[in-house]
């Protein structure tokens, strides 16, 4: 790093680090300060808060009602991530194998869906899961059709075809979220996968090893890295998601974002609201401690030094 | 003989070609569906029932939404410029100087891309309408303020991360050049630095631009009655029906953001063959 | 005896163990091998030498299953492998990178195929110690590979493969990866190993001096298709074609034209050389028909500058001789070599071991000298 003329570069320094540092803290840092601060306070009145260092918020967090909404945001959230993954990781495969000149291509199929607004993708699966959408359409197609079939063929018709509720439940939020997700995850199992030299699954080929061996024997372990990144970069958005619950949940399938939205727009309970804010906050920065810690000091994936 | 896959071709095993096409099918099913139904001349919105765009003459004439979209495009516009000055601003300086607390810096300045939405949201409200309340009585554009503010805040930070990936790339050796040759820190800046790193500044300033048209939680929280954007506007309108004016709308942003994507790669391309 | 170049094929003995017919292999429209037929005998130690790009590691990985030919079979020890994936052949392979799996320690990886054979642990850990004291790893068990030097990895490569006592090893480019010190020594290990093993070795490779090292056959290998096969000094010795000769060691190539033809003797005119080509046996042609002479630099001799030419043994006097001035001298310790350049401007190359401590100054640059060979050194080529 070249060290300029020392007083030229001081002022440089000064004049590049302060803007960014200052907006940070201004309209970042300290309103994230103000919240946790008022997660420690108490509604005065109908529209002050008064900060007096109570937990009274955090306590009511844990109540039965609040953590199992919690518990329930990480069980979507969860699932949600091992379908990205199961999913995903064929796809990541198939790029990585794929002739150069497709490649670019591929990447840029998956990740224009993601390019596309939250809302409209959403909004998009309400066609697909409702009652009378795409999904169920094509089922009673099918079902009609195979019901006129058992009949020509002298069994008995199927009775009427009873649409499946794919919407508003826990069912359509996974599908939703796992929809919105998928193109991040494919992105750093992509990078992982790519990483790899190639010539240690023909190693394992040449040794007696199947495919399915090979792939949790060598490529599994030494693509980690990158799918604990995808893992997390899923888990995450996933755990604080807000629309997808809000347009496809029912009245039982809020997760955490929906019941803070709740007490700052609707229940006027900022200081609750906060602390509940905060805890998300906790919860994703664990999450990215272990996995800061679950990639340490791993080796190149891959490569021979 | 027909030529048999060889053991690393996995993309000829008709499983993997099954599997890919049933997750791109999945993936954009639901898009072309909605798009194809913006034209859709029924309000029932499945069965096909004739073209039109009637739907889209509507939507034109939606003053609401119009003033919506307009929000939008201000603010994506004007928060993509400040996010492009500090997001270059921070990535130089990142990379170039080593000086104490850096790495709290480094983290500071992440901290808006991992922290959650609605986090964020929450807290965008509570300072805009507590701490530094904003006028609300404002005159276009400055009652986008708040909004452009809490935009900037979450795009600049990409925008570092994209011009840092782009400086790893730089020889020092040019800059160096052009202190020999004379030329001041701003100078060296402005017609060394600058040019390097043009490709990663194109793809920051699509990533900002993107991001702040599509934001939704963030600006939720806020825009007040007077300040909506595109895609709160959308929401309250999928919260009460599902009509294909709504399908018109999600498919002019789709054609946008596609439209966008595609003026970045060529002008990325062009560019990075420049540089 | 004809001395125009034969290859010298072993004498079929059993059959051979290996046996690529008519291979073809297409990427696209580039065709990377052309036709191949090859036998390989059970025992040798084989090499595929030539260019990059000859198509000889495509070969390999076919054989290996990692390829699969557009046309053509793969017998192996009676067995078309043609259905056969690679996991499930009797063959094994050292990669070029050695391919050392970096998660697992040096042990682990060794007993991986084991493993995967469903061998029990207490049997596979004694043939896993087995295996590293073969390759002298054995105090290097439990390390990870990252902790090893290069050649230490391309033993764990070996034992790993050899542990599971296929009939045929491969060995892509073994060491070219290696320094020039630890290359020559590991060019003697690879050939004991093999003996000791007594399976039959097949190594891809584009050294020469490394192929005729270590190898009991060669078969070179250009655009495709073989442009000979035969023992490492049948290679030298007889090449074939231009081609062969060039690639392997350095050879001077002089253009010429066949002026005599007897049932004893020939003679070459060629362009470049004032004096004629003297041959003490028949070539097989026409008079006047366009041809190379090829000499090797070891086979001229260098004599101090005089008025007549000199005699060489074997040979009509006035013939197998040239004029030249030493332009250029290369010391490289054991040899020298000598560039010499000729009335007519062209360069030729001609190496004198140093027999004695001195006499390193016996012939200096820009003095003028004769070069000569013997009749039964030019090797002549038709194409």
């Amino acid at each position: 790093m070249a060290i300029s003329r020392l007083e030229q570069s001081k002022l440089t320094f000064w004049l590049t680090v302060l803007p960014p540092v200052v907006w940070v803290g201004i309209f970042f840092i300290l309103p994230l300060g103000i919240i946790w601060g008022y997660s420690f306070g108490d509604n005065d009145g109908l529209t002050e808060v008064v900060i007096n260092g109570t937990f009274s918020n955090y306590a009511r967090a844990f109540d039965p009602l609040y953590l199992q909404i919690f518990g329930k945001s990480i069980f979507v959230a969860g699932v949600t991530t091992l379908l990205c993954l199961i999913i995903g990781f064929p796809v990541a495969l198939a790029i990585v194998f794929a002739h150069e000149k497709w490649r670019p291509w591929m990447l840029l199929l998956v990740m224009l869906p993601f390019w596309t607004n939250l809302l409209i993708r959403t909004y998009a699966l309400i066609a697909v899961l409702r009652t009378e959408g795409y999904a169920n359409f094509t089922l009673r197609y099918l079902w009609d059709g195979a019901s006129w079939f058992s009949a020509f063929v002298g069994l008995a018709p199927f009775g009427e075809f009873q649409p499946l509720a794919l919407l508003y439940n826990n069912f359509a939020v996974v599908f939703g979220l796992v929809y919105v997700h998928l193109p991040f995850m494919v992105l750093p199992l992509y990078a992982a996968l790519d990483r790899l030299d190639k010539s240690l699954i023909e190693a394992s080929l040449d040794l007696g090893a199947g495919h399915l061996r090979t792939l949790f024997s060598i490529v599994v372990p030494l693509a980690l890295p990158g799918i604990v990144s995808g893992v997390i970069i899923t888990f995450i958005p996933a755990l604080g998601a807000y629309l997808t619950p809000d347009l496809l949940g029912g009245t039982d399938s809020q997760m955490i974002a929906n019941v803070i939205e709740r007490q700052f727009k609707r229940a006027n309970d900022w200081p609750f609201g906060a602390a509940l804010s905060f805890l998300l906050m906790y919860a994703t920065f664990i999450a990215i401690a272990m996995r800061a810690y679950l990639t340490r000091g791993k080796a190149v994936d891959g490569h021979h030094v | 003989m027909k030529d048999r896959a060889a053991p690393l071709e996995y993309n000829r095993l008709w499983q993997m070609r099954l599997w890919l096409f049933a997750v791109f099918f999945f993936l954009y099913a639901p898009l072309v569906a909605l798009v194809a139904f913006s034209f859709n001349d029924s309000k029932r919105n499945i069965v096909w029932k004739g073209f039109t765009t009637k739907y889209y003459a509507q939507l034109f004439q939606n003053q609401d939404l119009m003033i919506a979209f307009g929000n939008s495009i201000t603010i994506a516009l004007v928060a993509t410029l400040v996010s492009l000055v500090l997001g270059a601003l921070a990535a130089v300086m990142l990379w170039r100087f080593r000086f104490p607390g850096k790495l709290a810096v480094e983290g500071a300045l992440s901290l808006p891309i991992v922290v959650p939405e609605i986090c964020m949201g929450v807290a965008m409200l509570v300072f805009f309408s507590r701490v530094v309340p904003w006028p609300n009585d404002l005159v276009w554009p400055f009652s986008l303020g708040a909004i452009i503010i809490a935009h900037v805040s979450f795009c600049f930070p990409f925008v570092a991360m994209v011009v840092r990936a782009r400086l790893a790339s730089f020889n020092n050796e040019q800059e160096e050049a052009a202190r020999d040759l004379g030329a001041s820190d701003w100078q060296a800046f402005r017609d060394v630095l600058i040019p390097h790193i043009r490709p990663a500044l194109i793809a920051g300033a699509l990533l900002s631009f993107t991001l702040s048209l599509d934001d939704f939680v963030i600006t939720f929280f806020t825009s007040g009655p007077n300040t909506v954007t595109f895609p709160v506007k959308v929401y309250s309108m999928v919260r009460f029906s599902v009509t294909p004016e709504v399908n018109a709308a999600s498919t002019m942003l789709i054609v946008l953001t596609v439209v966008l994507m595609v003026v970045g790669v060529v002008l990325q391309n062009r560019s990075e063959r420049k540089a | 005896m004809n001395m125009v170049s034969t290859s010298h094929h072993p004498k079929a003995a059993a059959k051979p163990i290996i046996s690529f017919r008519s291979i073809v292999k297409k990427f696209g429209s580039m065709v990377a091998v052309d036709n191949v037929s090859l036998d390989v005998e059970a025992g040798e130690f084989f090499a595929l030498l030539g260019p990059s790009g000859c198509g000889k590691t495509t070969l390999l990985r076919m054989l290996a299953g990692l390829e699969v030919p557009s046309e053509g079979e793969i017998i192996l020890d009676g067995q078309d492998m043609g259905a056969i994936p690679p996991n499930k052949r009797p063959v094994n392979m050292v990669f070029q990178s050695y391919a050392v799996f970096p998660h697992m320690s040096v042990a682990d990886n060794v007993a991986y195929g084991l493993k995967i054979d469903g061998v029990a642990k207490p049997d596979r850990d004694l043939r896993v110690a087995e295996a590293l004291e073969l390759v002298q790893l054995g105090h290097l068990a439990a390390r990870m590979p990252d902790q090893l030097s290069g050649g230490q990895r391309q033993r764990v490569a070996l034992a790993r493969a050899l542990i599971k006592k296929p009939k045929v090893l491969l060995l892509d480019e073994p060491l070219s990866a290696l320094d020039a010190k630890l290359r020559e020594a590991m060019r003697f290990e690879l050939s004991q190993l093999q003996q000791k093993v007594g399976i039959t070795f097949i190594m891809v490779t584009h050294d020469q001096d490394e192929a005729l090292a270590i190898a009991s056959r060669i078969a070179v290998m250009n655009k495709g298709s073989i442009a000979q096969l035969g023992t490492p000094s049948d290679l030298y010795e007889f090449p074939a074609s231009r081609f062969v000769a060039d690639f392997i060691g350095s050879v001077n190539m002089f253009e010429g034209r066949l002026v005599k033809d007897e049932p004893d003797e020939a003679i070459v005119k060629c362009a470049e050389l004032d004096h004629a080509v003297y041959l003490p046996h028949a070539v097989p042609g026409k008079i006047d028909m366009p041809l190379w002479v090829a000499v090797r630099p070891e086979k001229m001799t260098l004599h101090k500058d005089a008025p007549e030419p000199p005699q060489v043994p074997e040979c009509k006097p006035g013939t197998n001789v040239v004029k030249g001035v030493i332009k250029e001298i290369s010391y490289l310790g054991d040899i020298s070599i000598f560039h010499v350049e000729t009335a007519g401007g062209r360069l030729i190359r001609v190496s004198r071991p140093n027999r004695s401590r001195w006499d390193q100054e016996n012939f200096g640059w820009n003095e003028p000298v004769w070069v000569s060979w013997a009749g039964s050194s030019p090797v002549v080529l038709l194409s």
